[in-house]
């Protein structure tokens, strides 16, 4: 395999991904082998897989054209409270999905405050369920995740580009024309790929927003093999169905993305000539009053609803709490011993196969990997002791697409950029991985880890299946609040929740950056 | 050496908690919580059988049956408290439960002689809604209002189930002609009940799916009389919550100690006030004060549980088809 000199050895990307994959299809293998004879795939089953398809690409098209003037924005501008809007800008991400539509409602639902402004002016409250609900939920998830994978691709950008572009006078549409439209042909596949993914496996939005039986996923009917029909036969079925389908979107996104990096900078700060007419100071405030406008709104509604709440959390809240946080903290560890072998293995061009792997983890039903473990792990252990351990890498291994999209660009950059000089001075494996890898992928590292937590600290997937009394998580813990009619205690514990996972991505978002430009 | 002494400290005290026999009881995640019956129902339990009560959530009631036909005869499940009578069929046919001998003076609406599950507590389901506004009294006058509702989706919740059957108790063949006019009123379906109670409280709908029991907490946990809910005179379907005692069970005695404990006094004062249901047995001092106030329907629905059965997948797909144009 080795037939070309390089730094570090792919070997331990590759490994991980194989673990990856086995993950994954060994979980699906586990419940399809466990089937009894069931009823194969209805016509309500192809329903779900038209209905899944065009949500996905109508709410993966949207997310992604609106983050590019939003990233350009932000990436252009300096203005007080920058870093801590970008680090509010991924909260939706990480909510509870009925807090974060509960928030979502307070400010475009039927008696929100948009329909409320609306009554005042004599109009007509808007509709929010439906394919636009959905679609419209599905931005809110999703642009903050866009906005900030593109952001990156902006700051892999080496402001000595933009210096000299500027020397040469050059303005604004050619800059677009020489640097900006190549780093998007090379990050905007892979951002679309994601939150397609993601919306591929949606399955509370699209059942809450999407106002009935028309607005049925691949993921409910997934959910109502197991539970309703316990037809698990048909749920390996659809669940390898939905790992097509994200696979194809993978391989297709990698095909795609085409082009070389920058090159190397020296790390100066970025100056943005271009950016300085009148003209693009308006367009640049325009986006990202509407982008904050869009996404802090129902952030804020949430927290007035929570405010009340949070003096009567309980002790058990606060245990769900620790329980999220150790939880988080481990799935970050699993996440990055994961991904930083195969990001450095993809950089070192051996990609395709292993990218995919990496986004495979969006695919997955949660549903069916923790079904999958359980029947794996029942005959030898108990379920219960490794709930802690188990959730955690089920959690790193669905933050692992994200992370990847994060580190391949960088990784590659600088494989490309100081490979040949360390292996002219003969440092190789572990002393380049320790001075030169590590180093100038800090915030790309520390990016890739805070979202990791945050995501982590949200989950609800595989904790149902494996959750006793004595370890709930904190989302676990606001469903619980809820079905005892405790909506006020609820709306507390989501605050928490919300204020945790932002608290864990800030700290390891901001590590990652300690003294570098951001 | 220290650590030896320590070590052997811990050991010999997971002994001795070993020998008290332990009694594991799934349930759904609701019943377990802090303000559910979980709490209680350990501590007064424990007090009488010399036991170590362990109560699991495991989501739903739906979830609770697909857990346990996953683990199948080696489960550690002793005890599965949480199915309805809507589930207890196909309970029954995995053959993993046994029969029990518990008798009580059941103060259901419906006679009770099934001899596999134990009934906990019961309630009618109904739509709630805010005391203010006028509710219609049948399906029909709702379908032709312009009330919007909020329900749940019957493949992922006991409640929507439940929902399916009362249409199709109360209506049969002419269900279908039901849903699709009812189909303008929908707002939304949601996963379960927690969903589609939030909707409701943040305004999004008029109306919701739950149980005329609900009022009771807004009554009696927050003082606030400001829901009702509505009484259709087509008649109510019930819920009837059960529990079972698993063939396979290491503690069988204590297992049928349980059951038993269930339909007593000290459980049952438990359920109303937590539960937000009627209590299966009414316990000597009545119901709390407060339940008084609750609608009661002139007429309780139930299907049999295999008449439940043998209807699920038609009016699953009668409901899918009439919501799907």
């Amino acid at each position: 395999m080795a037939d070309r000199a390089q730094p570090v050895s792919p070997r331990l990307g590759i490994g991980a991904a194989v673990l990856v994959a086995a993950l994954i299809f060994g979980t699906l293998a586990a419940v399809a082998l466990r089937a009894e004879a069931g009823r194969g795939l209805g016509s309500s089953d192809w329903a779900a897989l038209r209905f899944t398809l065009i949500q996905a690409c109508l709410s993966a098209g949207l997310s992604v054209a609106l983050a590019i003037p939003v990233a350009r924005a932000l990436a252009r501008r300096r203005f007080v409270g920058r870093r801590v809007l970008i680090a509010l800008l991924g909260a939706p991400f990480i909510l509870p999905v009925i807090v974060a539509i509960l928030g979502l409602l307070q400010v475009f639902g039927r008696a929100g405050w948009f329909s409320s402004g609306l009554a005042v002016l004599g109009l007509e409250p808007v509709q929010i369920y439906g394919l636009h609900g959905v679609v419209l939920a599905h931005v809110f998830f999703n642009l903050p995740l866009a906005t900030r994978l593109l952001l990156q691709g902006w700051q892999e950008i080496p402001a000595e580009r933009f210096r000299l572009a500027a020397q040469l006078d050059a303005d604004a549409r050619a800059i677009r024309q020489l640097l900006e439209i190549p780093m998007l042909r090379r990050v905007v596949p892979g951002a679309l790929a994601v939150v397609f993914a993601i919306c591929l496996s949606s399955f509370a939005v699209a059942l809450t927003l999407g106002g009935g039986p028309r607005a049925t996923t691949i993921e409910l009917a997934i959910y109502q093999a197991f539970r309703f029909d316990f037809d698990l036969g048909r749920a390996a079925l659809l669940s390898g169905l939905q790992l097509v389908l994200t696979g194809a979107a993978a391989l297709v996104a990698v095909k795609v993305a085409v082009g070389e990096g920058f090159g190397t900078g020296l790390d100066r700060p970025l100056q943005r000539w271009d950016g300085n007419t009148v003209a693009a100071r308006i367009l640049d405030g325009f986006w990202i009053v509407l982008a904050a406008g869009f996404l802090l709104l129902p952030l804020s509604a949430i927290v007035l609803a929570g405010l009340p709440g949070m003096a009567s959390l309980t002790v058990s809240v606060w245990m769900a709490a620790l329980n999220s946080v150790l939880v988080a903290a481990l799935s970050t560890v699993l996440l990055l011993l994961l991904a930083l072998p195969m990001a450095s293995a993809v950089a070192l061009g051996r990609g395709g196969m292993i990218e995919v792997a990496g986004i495979l983890g969006l695919a997955a039903s949660p549903l069916v990997i923790g079904t999958g473990l359980f029947i794996v792990i029942y005959p030898i252990a108990d379920p219960f002791a490794l709930a802690l351990p188990v959730t955690a890498l089920v959690n790193a291994v669905m933050a692992l697409p994200f992370a990847l999209r994060i580190l391949v660009p960088r990784a590659r950059v600088v494989v490309g950029r100081y490979g040949r000089l360390a292996l002219s001075l003969d440092m190789r494996g572990w002393p380049f991985v320790w001075r030169v890898l590590l180093p100038r992928m800090r915030p790309q590292i520390g990016f890739a880890a805070g979202l990791a937590a945050a995501l982590s600290m949200g989950d609800l997937g595989v904790i149902a299946l494996f959750a006793d009394p004595e370890f709930a998580t904190l989302p676990l813990q606001v469903y619980r609040l809820m079905g005892a009619y405790r909506m006020e205690a609820a709306a507390g514990a989501a605050l928490l929740l919300l204020t945790l996972s932002m608290a864990a991505f800030w700290i390891l978002d901001r590590g990652g950056r300690w003294h570098a430009e951001a | 050496m220290k650590y030896l002494v320590i070590a052997a400290g811990i050991l010999s005290t997971t002994a001795a908690i070993a020998e008290v026999p332990e009694l594991t009881v799934y349930t759904y995640d609701s019943f377990v919580s802090d303000w559910g019956p979980g709490p209680a129902v350990e501590e007064a339990f424990e007090e009488i059988c010399g036991c170590d009560l362990k109560l699991v959530g495991a989501g739903d009631g739906a979830a609770l049956l697909a857990r346990v036909k996953l683990e199948g005869a080696r489960s550690d499940a002793d005890v599965v408290l949480g199915l309805d009578t809507n589930l207890t069929a196909a309970a029954k046919a995995t053959g993993l439960f046994a029969a029990h001998s518990v008798t009580a003076d059941y103060a259901l609406p419906v006679a009770w002689a099934d001899t596999s599950f134990v009934p906990y507590d019961w309630g009618y389901f109904s739509f709630v809604h805010n005391a203010d506004a006028a509710a219609p009294s049948n399906f029909k006058e709702l379908a032709a209002s312009d009330m919007k509702i909020v329900i749940q989706d019957p493949r992922s919740s006991t409640p929507g189930l439940g929902l399916l059957m009362w249409v199709k108790a109360a209506y049969g063949d002419a269900a279908p002609a039901i849903w699709a006019d009812l189909s303008d009123n929908i707002v939304t379906v949601t996963k379960g009940w927690s969903e589609a109670y939030g909707l409701f409280l943040e305004g999004e709908a008029d109306m919701v799916l739950s149980y005329t029991t609900s009022p009771a907490y807004h009554l009696i946990a927050e003082e606030d009389a400001s829901k009702a809910a509505a009484v259709f005179d087509e008649g109510h379907y019930m819920q009837v919550e059960v529990a079972g005692k698993l063939a396979a069970s290491d503690q069988p005695e204590l297992a049928d100690q349980f059951l038993s404990f269930m339909v007593s006094d000290a459980f049952q004062t438990i359920i109303p006030t937590t539960n937000w249901m009627y209590p299966a047995v009414t316990p000597a001092a009545g119901l709390p004060s407060g339940f008084e106030t609750l609608v009661q329907p002139g007429k309780s629905l139930l299907l049999s549980e295999d008449e439940a059965a043998s209807v699920r997948d038609v009016a699953l797909d009668e409901w899918l088809t009439a919501l799907s144009q």
